[in-house]
């Protein structure tokens, strides 16, 4: 199998005043294609900061780092920046979508940033990427008139439609209901089901039983890092969960 | 990335906050307006008074006796003898670059013609005299060489004279009128030529045959001025030179002596006018350049707290693929759009603005290309000159802080 991210001792300090804070200290794990991945931890674990490196967003102080082989630590910003519009999709927790904008736009948005896409091809890929997510009836819908897990799936139809080796979500049902969380997490399995790389960082310890491995982080290193041999199916859980009264 | 894209983001950030693109926007259309309706103003005056100059003859030039002392005492120019009849044949035989030369004697008096009077002056000229003071006869004619020849009492009067001496409107045409008690005959009146820039009514004259008023009037054989005429504006330098050799000739003075008359052109007079005009103008575009560098900061104002409020959407942008270039550009961009739009329609409103100006308070008004050029082409420098900060401040963001922002 193909190893998409490689990482190797990744050390992460950050200098707070006087203090040297050590954030991430010696981390070192690989994850290969088509792997669904939670990482879970307290807060003030190093989590976010390895998102942040995970995302292209940061470079680590030492250790190296090889996001589909390429490395990125000696990168300069602007060349992070046309990575992460190749290789990553990023999901976050607060949707994060451009206000006053129809979903199609919001999706087109990673593309524009792509010279090499035509006007033309942006709209179709858009188009498919909001099918995939459901929401192909809804293509100009603008983001204020859409509902917490419609914007979700917008996101995640924003972070598909650049084709990424790697799906990074960042806490990406924290702000749903828990019928809608469910909802969002089968979306995720349908997309690890048809190949698509996850990396899913949460401190909900429930996200764990529906993706295939589990990687905890305390104190900057790995606690634990195990292979999930029993993926719970949140299509089933999602039948158990009543619908709200009001619907 | 390639620019339409950025453009079409720009434009779709600048729609989706309509109210306070318009806002920005007012500051650079008030400021282009303004610069467009006082450089109309000021260049309109200017047009104006250069109009009134080429009217009393931009080509002319005006020889007057002069720097004649008597006994230590400067004596004004009427009561110098040093211009005589013979300079003005001398002029006309020899002199270059002159399109019309005419003598000026004048007297003044009180007409008479019936029960009514009228104090005014008399001025003896030759026929050249209409082209250089750009005069024309109205009604009837002018007088001819031969009532120059033998002085005879006629004349041609101005339409003040005429009103005043004739006010019942009888056609003052073949009507004796008495000045100083001798007798003219009226062979034509002017056209009016109203008042001056100075003040002066230009149809408060008579005029008549140099000979007449000196013969006839005056007993006297100097004379109070040679007006003349370039051939045109630019040679209005060389013809003095050359007048002034040929009096100078004419009057046998040395070379150390000083000259004993004075030429003068227009030219000086209208200098002074546009140095004025100039001024005030250079007064007006101060104001309006002032309003809009205060459009500038306001620009700069707004985009700088538009960085703020959209830091998140920086963050997004930054984590999909944005450069720092990109956001630069994107923000660029928007102000740039914001001035060129604003300066769009500012140069309707000064335009506009201008036009009102002339139909209300009927004040000469001149837009031209240059002025409507300039301002578009600063308000555009100001977006970019005032945008750069603000945009500036956003490319350099934190992408991990910004999409975190609060």
């Amino acid at each position: 199998m193909k190893p998409i991210i490689e990482l190797q001792d990744i050390r992460r300090n950050f200098i707070v005043g006087e203090e040297t804070v050590h954030a991430l200290r010696g981390v070192s794990f690989t994850i290969n294609e088509g792997e669904f991945v939670t990482i879970m931890g307290m807060s003030g674990s190093g989590k976010s900061t390895l998102l942040n490196l995970l995302g292209c967003l940061d470079t680590p102080t030492k250790g190296e780092y090889l996001l589909d082989g390429i490395s990125v630590r000696t990168m300069t910003k602007p060349q992070r920046a046309v990575l992460r519009n190749r290789k990553i999709g990023f999901v976050f927790q607060s949707y994060n979508l451009l206000p006053k904008t129809t979903a199609i736009e919001n999706v087109e948005l990673p593309l524009m940033y792509n010279g090499s896409v035509s006007a033309s091809e942006r709209r179709r890929r858009a188009i498919e990427a909001l099918d995939a997510v459901g929401l192909g009836d809804r293509l100009n819908h603008k983001s204020n008139q859409m509902s917490g897990g419609q914007m979700q799936r917008v996101a995640i139809a924003r972070a598909l439609v650049n084709n990424p080796a790697v799906i990074l979500a960042d806490e990406a049902t924290g702000n749903l209901d828990t019928r809608t969380s469910f909802e969002i997490l089968v979306l995720f399995q349908k997309l690890h089901a048809e190949g698509r790389t996850i990396i899913f960082v949460t401190h909900n310890p429930e996200i764990a039983f529906y993706s295939s491995r589990t990687i905890t982080l305390r104190d900057g290193k790995i606690r634990d890092d195990k292979v999930n041999d029993n993926i719970q199916d949140a299509k089933v859980k999602l039948t158990t969960i009543p619908l709200p009264d009001d619907n | 990335m390639n620019g339409t894209n950025l453009f079409k983001i720009a434009l779709k950030a600048l729609s989706n906050s309509k109210m306070r693109t318009f806002l920005t926007m007012l500051g650079i259309i008030i400021g282009v307006a303004s610069v467009i309706t006082m450089l109309a103003i000021g260049q309109g005056s200017k047009q104006s008074i250069q109009a009134q100059i080429a009217e009393m003859g931009s080509n002319m030039i005006m020889i007057r006796p002069g720097a004649d002392m008597f006994g230590g005492v400067r004596q004004s120019a009427s009561s110098m003898e040093t211009l005589k009849l013979t300079d003005y044949e001398n002029i006309c035989k020899d002199a270059k670059y002159l399109a019309a030369v005419s003598p000026s004697v004048s007297s003044s008096g009180q007409y008479i013609a019936g029960s009514n009077n009228y104090p005014s002056s008399i001025s003896g000229i030759s026929l050249d005299y209409l082209t250089i003071r750009q005069l024309s006869v109205e009604t009837g004619e002018m007088f001819t060489e031969q009532d120059i020849k033998v002085a005879a009492k006629v004349c041609v009067i101005g339409k003040t004279i005429a009103t005043n001496l004739f006010p019942n409107g009888e056609d003052p045409v073949g009507q004796i009128i008495r000045f100083n008690s001798i007798p003219f005959r009226v062979v034509g009146v002017l056209k009016s030529k109203g008042y001056n820039s100075m003040g002066q009514d230009q149809d408060d004259v008579v005029l008549a045959p140099y000979t007449t008023v000196m013969k006839r009037i005056q007993a006297q054989t100097y004379l109070q001025g040679i007006f003349a005429s370039a051939i045109t504006e630019d040679m209005t330098q060389d013809a003095i030179k050359d007048l002034t050799d040929i009096l100078r000739a004419d009057h046998k003075l040395k070379t150390s002596d000083n000259d004993d008359f004075n030429i003068r052109s227009q030219e000086e007079l209208s200098s002074m006018m546009n140095s004025t005009t100039g001024l005030m103008t250079t007064l007006l575009a101060c104001i309006a350049g002032i309003s809009l560098i205060v459009g500038g900061i306001g620009i700069m104002n707004i985009m700088y707290v538009s960085v703020t409020e959209r830091t998140r959407e920086i963050g997004l942008r930054m984590s999909v693929g944005a450069r720092g270039v990109d956001i630069l550009s994107q923000f660029l961009i928007e102000a740039i759009l914001i001035s060129i739009t604003g300066g769009l329609i500012g140069v309707v409103l000064g335009v506009g603005a201008s036009f009102v100006v002339k139909f209300l308070a009927h004040w000469p008004i001149s837009i031209q290309l240059w002025t409507v050029a300039l301002s578009f082409i600063v308000c555009t420098l100001t977006g970019i000159f005032f945008g750069w900060y603000p945009a500036k401040k956003a490319a350099n963001l934190d992408p991990i802080e910004a999409i975190r922002y609060e």
